[in-house]
């Protein structure tokens, strides 16, 4: 039996497909992510499997049990972490874990023996009588992944679990992460739209765009794909080069990413003299090369055409936002 | 349903209620001015037949207003717990609606009677007079239905509205009138006949009786039909406020 099987799982909001015709298909014991942008739908897609929004269209089935139709039983075996907070900031930590071990059903000695045990993994036994209010964001989510699976479910759903923390932090959480699914033998789904984390964590990785899952497989197999390295040139007006770049054999594909051109070539750092060389040929001035092997971003830019974080205003804007942000 | 949930919802409310002491003492406050303030300044030029002093007229209903004010309000939680994000963790829990919307009914009860109680002592020890013990148990009664009632409006309300700042405007308009024409203030029976009928199907009008009887002996209606009457609203908010928490989304 799978986790998480869903048919054509669709979900509407006033005409707008958030989810569009999901099937997916989640085997037990696995790691399996979900990557993509903003407003992809990956919010929208856990919060119907996890039964607290019910779909327009389709079925799923969690831990063997349909969403619509035994809500609390799926409830019962699955555990989250959602995307926005969901703790209570006035009760303290150990509060808000004694609360989900009640409203989960585990007796007395039972959720005072699980609460440290858990309070001890994600390392806040110190704080646990503090208020939540007083914790930093990185304490509060080490605490929700802690509530997450103080019950031990079979099922865990983390969305976005790392978004807008410190590295050293989101290091700490993929351990968990990884502990829960090697040592706990947790099926676990996650969210995220960090290319680094889907890579390194996930046995499988679903790019969803738009509502829909465009390509599905694991990490390796799908940087493999594209077959060389990926060559990055920043051009004024790239648009002006890409046909006389598609022409060359060794130039496996081209697209367009802002002022950037991204090429996937075989034998990457020996061609970039030659593509240089194209385009002063064609009266242009590279202002920068980049080389590397490829990543999920660049299969995520093949199969959608974008980079994954062009809504937010591209990678160099958020930097400057970033820097704004820390100079005030 | 079950019982876990019910009551560490119920200890939730309590946690908050006794960490809040600005809270506790604003919600006090507010009532007792209105005994204060109405109590002397009107205790001078009324006098309402069968009572021996305004105040002890003004205080049964001064009670309820704490009571119907603390209830109804009570239903905010679950909006700010909402605007917090804590509702999610709450709705994915394996637990039925109706034990949610009972913990919640239960907790925003006791937060209610316990000011409730705390307003008439100290209608008590500015003047007012005082129920025996059996009139005390009475009146907690007449506490506890009424405050049952208006959690379950509050909650219904709740449910239907998603904004924690407009929550307290559409209840103090809905309150308000509910109140002035529940005979707190003065007694229906003196008032012209369209004011009474309104006070007649106005379930507030019930508790205040109620309470009134059961503190000083003065009532309008016999008590049994102020609890009868009162208690069928009761129901009725509770099963309204459970219809519409069932279909709430996080
Ligand atoms: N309650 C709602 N009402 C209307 N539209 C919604 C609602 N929730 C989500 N949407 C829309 O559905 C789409 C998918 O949203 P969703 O939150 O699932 O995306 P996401 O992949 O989780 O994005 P992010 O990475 O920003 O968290 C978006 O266009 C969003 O505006
Ligand atoms: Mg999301």
């Amino acid at each position: 039996m799978r986790a998480i099987v869903t048919n054509g799982l669709t979900r509407e909001f006033n005409g707008l497909t958030a989810v569009d015709h999901v099937d997916l298909q989640i085997e037990k014991g696995e790691l399996f992510g979900l990557l993509g942008p903003n407003g992809a739908g990956k919010t929208t897609l856990i919060h119907m499997l996890c039964t607290i929004l019910p779909p327009t269209e389709g079925t799923a089935k969690v831990a063997g049990f349909g969403i619509g139709k035994k809500p609390d039983s799926v409830r019962a075996s699955i555990g989250i972490v959602f995307q926005d907070p969901s703790l209570d900031n006035r009760l303290t930590g150990k509060e808000n874990l004694d609360f989900h071990g009640r409203v989960y059903g585990m007796s007395k000695t039972l959720r005072e023996k699980r609460i440290d045990e858990v309070l001890k993994l994600v390392g806040l036994e110190d704080r646990a009588n503090a208020l939540v209010q007083t914790y930093s964001s990185g304490m509060r989510r080490r605490l929700e992944i802690a509530r997450s699976f103080m019950h031990h479910p079979k099922i865990m759903f983390l969305d976005e679990p790392t978004l807008g923390l410190d590295p050293q932090t989101r290091r700490k959480i993929w351990e968990h992460i990884q502990m829960l699914n090697k040592q706990e033998k947790i099926t676990i789904l996650l969210t995220t739209h960090y290319m680094d984390e889907a890579d390194y964590l996930c046995d499988r990785v679903g790019i969803i765009d738009h509502g829909r899952i465009i390509v599905l497989d694991k990490p390796k197999k799908l940087k493999d794909q594209l077959e060389g390295d990926i060559v990055s040139l920043e051009v004024p007006q790239p648009k002006k080069y890409a046909d006389v770049f598609r022409e060359r054999k060794y130039v496996k594909e081209v697209k367009i990413v802002g002022d950037y051109l991204y090429l996937t070539v075989t034998g990457g750092e020996k061609a970039v003299p030659k593509l240089i060389d194209i385009v002063a040929r064609h009266g242009g001035k590279v202002r920068s090369v980049g080389c590397r092997s490829p990543t999920l971003e660049d299969v995520f830019i093949r199969y959608t055409g974008r980079g994954i974080r062009e809504e937010e205003g591209g990678i160099k804007e958020q930097m400057r936002a970033h820097m704004r942000a820390h100079m005030r | 349903m079950s019982a876990q949930a019910i009551y560490v919802l119920w200890l939730r409310d309590m946690k908050w209620f006794l960490r809040a002491k600005a809270r506790i003492i604003s919600t006090i406050v507010m009532p007792f001015l209105w005994l204060a303030i109405l109590g002397m300044g009107l205790g001078a030029v009324t006098q309402i037949p069968g009572v021996g002093n305004y105040i002890d007229f003004l205080a049964p209903g001064i009670v309820a207003m704490a009571i119907l004010f603390n209830a109804t309000m009570s239903g905010v939680s679950v909006l700010w717990d909402k605007q917090f994000g804590f509702m999610k963790e709450i709705l994915v829990a394996p637990v039925s609606r109706i034990s949610i919307m009972l913990g919640k009914t239960f907790g925003g009860t006791t937060t209610s009677i316990i000011q409730g109680v705390m307003l008439l002592l100290v209608a008590g020890l500015i003047g007012a007079k005082m129920p025996g013990p059996a009139g005390f148990l009475l009146a907690l009664l007449f506490m506890i239905v009424l405050a049952i009632g208006f959690v379950g409006l509050g909650l219904a309300i709740a449910s239907r509205i998603e904004d924690p700042v407009a929550f307290p405007l559409v209840i103090n308009f809905l309150i308000m009138p509910l109140f002035f024409l529940s005979g707190a203030i003065f007694p229906i029976s003196m008032a012209p006949e369209w004011l009474r009928s309104i006070s007649y199907i106005n379930p507030v009008t019930y508790g205040v009786d109620g309470l009134r009887g059961v503190i000083i002996g003065v009532s309008e209606f016999p008590i049994w039909l102020d609890l009868g009457i009162l208690a069928i609203f009761s129901l009725a908010m509770v099963l309204l406020g459970a219809y519409l928490f069932k279909k709430m989304s996080a």
